[in-house]
């Protein structure tokens, strides 16, 4: 049996939308199934990898009906099958529940994502900026942010050659 | 000053003059190398090019014993604190080199990361341009450098002490934070 099949005989068909690119197997999913579509894939399709997880702002984005889109890349090392996974998620405080509990390397991916696009993960053992400096307060991968900031890289002190 | 009776393995100068000379020949660089340039300052270093011709071979890598900064590669602002530490922890007198596009002026890399210049936020003597600039070049700076320290040191780097003001090129741009908040406003606007 494959994912596919696998995924459709335990959830309703219509909220689950496949397709494929170039032997790439894809499925959207609902934010609201995304737990146990999961961890059904994890325990009964034996993905036990999480090999990415990253995100996608749609803002002004053509035919896009969400803000935020989070990928889920998942890697079967027994058969080398991979599964793309994608869901939805919206402004305000958009938020997911976090995966660490399924695979362990969601930890520093979900903090990248939190970190440029500012989305919660519920459940997170540690949810911190991971490339950003603590103090930095915008979301710097949303399309909304300038490319060059909003002056963040200029708030230092100056330290001149009378005072070192 | 002519000495009538001065031997032959004597010979006249002032303090200022002796020290600057010994400085210059004694530069210990302090290697912070956060990029591509980096690659260029170890080839520097290397047996190729032999910084060590300069005196100035002598990599430490504790700014407590170092007088020349090389800045060698793009400062992101979550590295600019650690930078401006280490230059107040290097010992007087000293001197600092902006090696490479992106130390002097940011490069290309005009993002919200980037410092743009790290003559913005700490002194720099001397710029060194290039992406990234080849062995030569850096060499060609040190000996500047060296031409600096012989023909202005002072003993006790009295120097330093006057230029109390930011010297690269605009220091701070208070203009581009309004232009960026203007932008700002504008696209909240159309959102």
């Amino acid at each position: 049996m494959s994912t596919a099949e696998a995924l459709k005989a335990k959830f309703p068909e219509d909220e689950l939308v496949f397709s494929e690119f170039r032997d790439n197997h894809r499925v959207a999913v609902p934010a609201t199934k995304l737990m146990p579509i999961l961890s059904m894939l994890k325990s009964d399709c034996g993905f036990d990898m999480l090999a990415e997880l990253t995100a996608v702002d749609y803002l002004e984005y053509e035919g896009a009906t969400d803000r935020f889109g989070v990928v889920y890349v998942l890697l079967n090392n027994t058969s080398g099958e991979r599964l793309i996974l994608k869901t939805f998620v919206n402004d305000p405080s958009p938020s997911l529940p976090s995966v660490y509990s399924l695979w362990k390397s969601a930890d520093w991916l979900e903090r990248e994502v939190y970190d440029m696009f500012g989305i919660t993960f519920v459940g997170h053992p540690d949810l911190r900026r991971i490339l950003m400096p603590d103090e930095f307060t915008a979301f710097p991968l949303r399309k909304d942010y300038p490319l060059k900031g909003r002056g963040e890289r200029h708030n230092f002190p100056i330290v001149t050659r009378a005072d070192s | 000053m002519a000495m009538k009776d001065k031997p032959d393995n004597i010979f006249m100068t002032t303090l200022d003059a002796a020290a600057s000379w010994a400085r210059s020949n004694s530069l210990w660089p302090m290697p912070f190398a956060t990029a591509c340039c980096g690659i260029e300052l170890m080839a520097t270093a290397s047996s190729r090019f032999d910084l060590a011709r300069f005196g100035a071979e002598v990599m430490r890598f504790s700014p407590r014993q170092c007088d020349l900064m090389i800045v060698a590669g793009r400062v992101v602002m979550k590295m600019l604190p650690v930078l401006q530490r280490i230059w107040l922890q290097m010992p007087e007198p000293k001197w600092c080199i902006s090696m490479g596009a992106c130390a002097c002026t940011g490069g290309v890399f005009d993002t919200y990361a980037v410092v743009q210049g790290v003559d913005r936020f700490i002194p720099v003597d001397l710029y060194v341009p290039g992406c990234p600039p080849r062995p030569e070049q850096l060499m060609a700076g040190i000996i500047a450098l060296q031409d600096k320290i012989r023909h202005g040191g002072t003993l006790n780097g009295t120097e330093f002490a006057k230029r109390d003001r930011s010297n690269g090129p605009t220091p701070y741009d208070s203009d581009e934070l309004i232009r960026i908040r203007e932008a700002n406003e504008k696209l909240i606007s159309l959102n």
